[in-house]
């Protein structure tokens, strides 16, 4: 427990059944988010986290798996919510985590011709990709 | 210039499913999506077939700028999320950290914040269904209202020195006392406002028009809305009364007495009159508060988070070094993480905040609720007619800042 | 005006004439602007702001908004410009007929605004050229009427050909 909080650590290949757990069996009916946090230091870097809601009880859970830089993948929930789709899609862009099942992953926040998932701890913050070149001095006049 | 712009987009769909149909690009700019959504709209005729709404227009890098900042200087980034009502992002983000902490506000801190967040959600209201009237034609409706929130913009800058963007939460407490005056010009706003919306009802509550083109329209179900997430004045539209001021009180929630209102069927006129009862709602909790003000610190007395007074910073080491450390360092947080949730003006504001001690916080992610509303708004859409597009989104109330941080 | 007439100065008459012309053309131009609200961000509240009642742009004659670049003359760049964001203004702008001015309405729209990161473009004078710029996270409304006001004196100091490049 964690502020509040119910946290469960699973491992990134039983999500499915947790999840379907948790809404057929507990009613957490919402599903409020999905997240990742990049550690790099650690093996395995990613942490993707969900979080959901229960109307019913009010209460909310959060989930946790460890998903590793070399194969940076979790199962999608589009099957069982409706709007993992577009927070997945977000999750790939910022963090480049893909779900399998989701065969949506076009860039949301990010436009098509991004290279690199600018969440991740080693993108530089200021590192821009324009999409319109910038004007000159010559054009300017 | 001649070279071709590079499309930021890959739409779902380029061609239609039967012969006739067209499709139809509703642009990012273009003044129903409130200037940051792209609708991909497949029609056949007038009718929607399909749409594939695409977002991130405006996505600044929030998250991004916030793992470079400071715990406090981040505020005015948190601020600009929701934009229109944006002390109920200040205190969401700073109750997050004050979890965390372990910090307890004081009592007069949490009458006003739960006052001023009342009274953000009431210009928010304001500036959505002023919008969404106006694209329907109501121009007149657009007026009042927006003369009432310039008001409200007005006396919150005589409080916090800024009309929309206010960065006035602080960790811990506020940034400064309400001044003297400003509850007795509170109450007058506050009637004022009651006429404007009463008149407001009596030109669209019963207008043929307005009835015709938003009753049945953008209709959503409970289990569907559940299922696409969406929560806050849609949901309630819906008829579910789930508001996370009563299901789980936070601030002074728990000693107000207010009625959370409902919908019927879930269309578009259920949300607008669910967002005017909830302004009624929102200024009688607000006129509660300034009943339940009692005088007594703002910010709660831990050094680990609160400015110390000036005086004492120029008198005193101890103070000196502490505000120096709270500038440079920023407030030191212990490690954890915690996900607290509001009730914003559109729904669930959540903030997820990823702590590994010092000043600058790990990650900070907000879970908007307009991003989550942009996922499932296709439901909304599909089946109606190509003028309905307008009347639907504007009682979506996407905030871009929010949908895109 | 006939071929040698490149060489030959024009006329006191002339030139008394096109700068007659040019403060009627200038003064019809500058108390008749149609804006095209080009709106992303939160100085979108600012802008809902001066353009109703209480600070109205209507008495300057900037209020009608055209929705539509084809009509418009005045781009006010409202809010962040990402770069996603920024093909699409750049279109919009060239799709607006001469004479056209742009105002840079906001710190973000001016030089990117304390968003200064791989999303947000630094300001929009990377990519088009702008007339006007009103700083401010959002500005007040007072300021966005001074700033008008400005373009308006330098809408009518301009010169303002419009049979060809000299009258």
């Amino acid at each position: 427990m964690a502020h509040g909080t119910l946290s469960l650590l699973i491992e990134p290949a039983r999500l499915l059944e947790v999840v379907r757990a948790l809404k057929d069996r507990f009613g957490f009916d919402m599903f409020l988010d999905v997240t990742a946090v990049d550690w790099p230091q650690r093996q395995p870097r990613f942490d993707v986290v969900w979080h959901f809601y229960s109307t019913r009880e009010r209460v909310r859970v959060r989930l946790k798996a460890r998903v590793p830089e070399a194969d940076p993948a979790a199962d999608s929930l589009t099957g069982l919510y409706g709007s993992a789709r577009f927070m997945e899609r977000e999750c790939h862009d910022m963090y480049g985590i893909a779900f399998r099942g989701n065969d949506d992953l076009r860039p949301i926040l990010l436009y098509e011709g991004f290279v690199g998932h600018p969440l991740r701890k080693d993108y530089p913050k200021q590192k821009e990709q324009p999409l319109v070149p910038y004007r000159t001095n010559e054009a300017a006049k | 210039m001649s070279l071709p712009l590079p499309n930021p987009i890959r739409p779902a769909f380029d061609r239609g499913g039967s012969p006739g149909a067209v499709i139809v690009n509703i642009g990012p700019s273009h003044p129903a999506t409130h200037g940051t959504i792209q609708i991909v709209a497949e029609l056949d005729g007038e009718r929607v077939v399909r749409t594939d709404v695409h977002c991130g227009y405006l996505h600044r890098g929030f998250e991004k700028e916030c793992e470079s900042h400071t715990w406090h200087n981040l505020i005015p980034y948190v601020d600009r999320l929701n934009y229109c009502s944006a002390l109920i992002n200040d205190f969401a983000y700073c109750e997050a950290v004050e979890k965390l902490m372990g910090i307890e506000i004081t009592p007069r801190c949490r009458h006003l914040r739960t006052l001023l967040s009342e009274y953000s959600r009431i210009a928010d209201h304001l500036t959505c269904i002023a919008a969404a009237l106006m694209e329907l034609g109501a121009m007149t409706a657009f007026l009042y209202l927006v003369t009432i929130r310039d008001y409200i913009y007005e006396h919150l800058a005589a409080l916090t020195g800024a009309r929309v963007t206010y960065s006035y939460g602080r960790i811990g407490g506020l940034a400064n006392d309400v001044p003297e005056g400003w509850l007795k010009r509170l109450g007058e706003i506050l009637d004022q406002m009651d006429t404007f919306t009463g008149r407001v009802h009596g030109l669209v509550d019963r207008n043929r028009i307005f009835i015709d083109r938003t009753r049945d329209v953008g209709v959503l179900t409970t289990a569907e809305a559940i299922h696409w997430g969406f929560t806050g004045p849609i949901l309630r539209s819906t008829g579910a009364p789930r508001d996370l001021r009563k299901d789980t009180p936070y601030l002074s929630y728990a000693e107000l007495d207010f009625e959370v209102p409902v919908g019927i069927k879930g269309d578009n006129y259920d949300r607008y009159f669910v967002r005017m009862r909830e302004i009624d709602e929102s200024a009688h909790m607000i006129r509660q508060l300034a009943d339940m003000l009692e005088p007594g610190p703002i910010c709660v007395d831990d050094r680990r988070c609160t400015f110390p007074e000036k005086h004492l910073v120029y008198s005193e080491i101890e103070s000196l070094i502490n505000h120096f450390k709270l500038v440079m360092d920023g407030p030191q947080v212990p490690p954890g993480e915690v996900y607290s949730a509001q009730e914003g003006a559109n729904g669930e504001l959540g903030f997820y905040i990823v702590s590994v001690g010092g000043g600058v916080p790990w990650k900070v992610h907000c879970r908007s609720p307009s991003f989550v509303h942009m996922g499932g708004v296709h439901r909304m859409l599909d089946g109606y007619q190509l003028a309905d597009i307008v009347p639907t989104f504007g009682s979506v109330n996407m905030i871009g800042g929010e949908c895109d941080r | 005006m006939t071929a040698g007439a490149q060489e030959r100065r024009p006329s006191a008459a002339f030139e008394y004439l096109t700068t007659r012309k040019d403060e009627f053309v200038g003064w019809a131009r500058k108390f008749s602007l149609f804006p095209y609200p080009f709106v992303t961000a939160c100085c979108a509240m600012e802008f809902m702001s001066v353009s109703s009642t209480l600070y109205d742009t209507d008495r300057f004659g900037a209020a009608l908004p055209r929705f539509t670049p084809r009509q418009s003359d005045l781009l006010m760049v409202v809010g962040t410009v990402t770069h996603k964001q920024a093909p699409i203004l750049l279109k919009v702008y060239e799709q607006m007929c001469e004479p056209k001015w742009v105002i840079a309405f906001g710190v973000c729209a001016s030089s990117g605004g304390f968003y200064q990161n791989y999303a947000a473009l630094p300001g929009i004078d990377k990519i088009i050229p702008v007339d006007l710029y009103i700083p401010g996270c959002p500005p007040r409304p007072e300021m966005v009427i001074d700033g008008i006001m400005k373009l308006q004196d330098r809408i009518a100091r301009d010169r303002h050909p419009i049979i060809n490049e000299t009258f």
